[in-house]
């Protein structure tokens, strides 16, 4: 029972720090200078890794995926399933556990340690709230920045898909087979609903690494003990809510 | 230092607090218990007691860091415990660590507050930050970060940015713990010569019985998370409470050591 009121409390909590944010958005404007900087943390820093990363996701998914159609006569089919599954799946669920795993784990990180050292409280006496000057510029500069690493996932995943379908002998499919395949399935739906999902698991990072750094309490062994908290609660919520999403984008 | 100390423009008036039956709890332990005090606006009042007897929460509580289990604290005529108030008063706690922002230089740390409430333009905020690092003679401070700094530069650094807000009540945790006999006495001056400049009410929690007995205009001993006695320093001299005067003055007795009669009182 204990446990159960913990987990109402804490979906509580996160969303009650998302409403409080929300309600500052008229001053973030003024705050451009932060919400610049954190474009830059959360987007910029990203982009090497979510491009090599999301690049071998779809060489990988054409290798193996070419493998198993080859079988069945259906290869040419290549760059639909490459296309499809790296807009509407992989692209953003990658992208978010990236995120979550890189820049999710160093907002805790941050918040928690200004928790412990009690640089929050100083804010809080200053009449400065935390909400609006450390949350905020983050869940702006997410909302702006996930969807410019979804596109450039699942760009870099279908040229992956294009190059191995190219150049490895058992595929064999030219570059202009699989993109003519790519785009002969694909809607700009696909792409649409795939940036939804990119953007619904950027604010739900946002919020939960913060609501956790923001309620650390204890010493420094507990910064690590909220990282930990803040990734694991990031990457569950990131696929079960990933199950939901995409459940009520295909009936929608 | 306090020879180039002048005066900073302060206006406004200062508050009193008063803390009624203040009782807390964390968990099953209860760190206050029915605590009553009075500070009255303008006056410096000191804290004291042993570690661990609840001085700092009692502080937290009149910040409106912590909420009370039971029992209110009010700064004036507004409720400590209220965000709100932080609109009406100007609190400014100065922490026992510094508590000072690690990813901004020292400038930025005291200017964040004019900026935030967004109170004058950079030129103005420029002047009065660099008047207060002058008060505290960290000009040449202006531009490192937090980790760059000593623990006594930082707790003048974190007066300054008590300063640059203006303050119409001051508290502070532990000013001269961790720092030598001379910064100790150089902050103790500091926090007097704030308080007969702008007369703002200072509340200060300390184990230091040189800064209580110098500067304060009344003293209040936390034991045990009540109030044991509260009276001006001069009444103190010669406490009629043993545990006060135990407190004040204890006796080093290396034939009888209380660690010893700890130990003992455990087994």
């Amino acid at each position: 029972m204990n446990y159960l009121t913990a987990i109402i409390s804490h979906i509580g909590g996160t969303l009650l720090l998302l409403v409080r944010s929300l309600k500052y958005l008229p001053t973030l404007p003024r705050q451009f200078a932060r919400f610049m900087e954190q474009c830059y943390l959360i987007g910029y820093t990203s982009l090497p890794i979510v491009t090599i990363l999301s690049f071998f996701i779809g060489s990988v998914l054409a290798l193996q995926s070419g493998y198993s159609m080859e079988n069945f006569g259906a290869k040419q089919f290549i760059g639909t399933l490459v296309g499809l599954t790296m807009a509407r799946e992989l692209g953003p669920v990658m992208v978010a556990i990236l995120i979550a795993g890189r820049v999710g784990s160093a907002i805790t990180a941050e918040l928690a340690s200004m928790k412990v050292y009690q640089e929050i409280d100083a804010l809080t006496t200053m009449n400065i709230p935390p909400e609006r000057m450390l949350v905020l510029p983050r869940l702006a500069a997410i909302a702006v920045m996930m969807p410019v690493l979804a596109v450039i996932a699942n760009l870099c995943g279908w040229y992956g898909g294009a190059l191995v379908c190219q150049y490895t002998h058992s595929i064999s499919v030219d570059s202009e087979a699989y993109f003519t395949a790519l785009k002969l399935y694909m809607k700009p739906r696909d792409i649409v609903d795939g940036l939804i999902k990119a953007e619904v698991f950027g604010f739900v990072i946002i919020n939960v690494c913060c609501y956790i750094g923001l309620n650390t309490r204890g010493g420094p062994r507990e910064i690590g003990a909220s990282v930990t908290k803040a990734v694991v609660t990031s990457l569950i919520l990131i696929l079960v809510l990933d199950y939901f999403v995409t459940k009520a984008l295909l009936m929608s | 230092m306090t020879s180039s100390f002048t005066a900073s423009p302060f206006v406004g008036k200062t508050f009193g607090v008063t803390v009624t039956n203040l009782t807390k709890q964390f968990g099953k332990t209860t760190v206050l218990k029915d605590v009553n005090l009075e500070v009255k606006p303008g006056e410096i009042f000191c804290i004291m007691g042993p570690s661990g007897s609840g001085k700092s929460v009692l502080l937290k509580h009149i910040a409106g860091l912590e909420r009370a289990t039971r029992g209110e604290v009010r700064i004036g005529e507004f409720d400590a415990a209220d965000p709100e108030t932080r609109n009406q008063v100007h609190l400014a706690l100065v922490f026992q660590a510094g508590a000072l922002f690690s990813s901004l230089s020292v400038y930025d740390n005291l200017a964040l507050y004019p900026r935030e409430h967004r109170q004058c333009n950079e030129a103005g905020i420029r002047d009065r930050v660099m008047h207060a690092l002058s008060i505290l003679s960290l000009e040449k401070a202006a531009n490192k970060f937090p980790s760059d700094l000593s623990g006594g530069m930082k707790k003048r650094v974190a007066i300054a940015r008590a300063l640059v807000m203006e303050p119409q009540l001051l508290l502070y945790d532990e000013p001269t713990s961790e720092l030598d006999p001379v910064m100790s006495a150089t902050l103790t001056e500091i926090i007097a010569t704030l308080r007969e400049q702008t007369a703002v009410t200072s509340v200060v929690v300390t184990h230091d019985r040189d800064l209580a007995f110098n500067i304060a205009d009344r003293i209040a001993f936390v034991m045990d998370g009540r109030i044991r006695g509260v009276g001006r320093p001069d009444e103190f001299k010669q406490p009629a409470d043993p545990v006060i005067a135990n407190f004040l003055n204890p006796v080093i007795d290396l034939k009888n050591p209380r660690f010893k009669q700890l130990e003992n009182s455990h087994e």
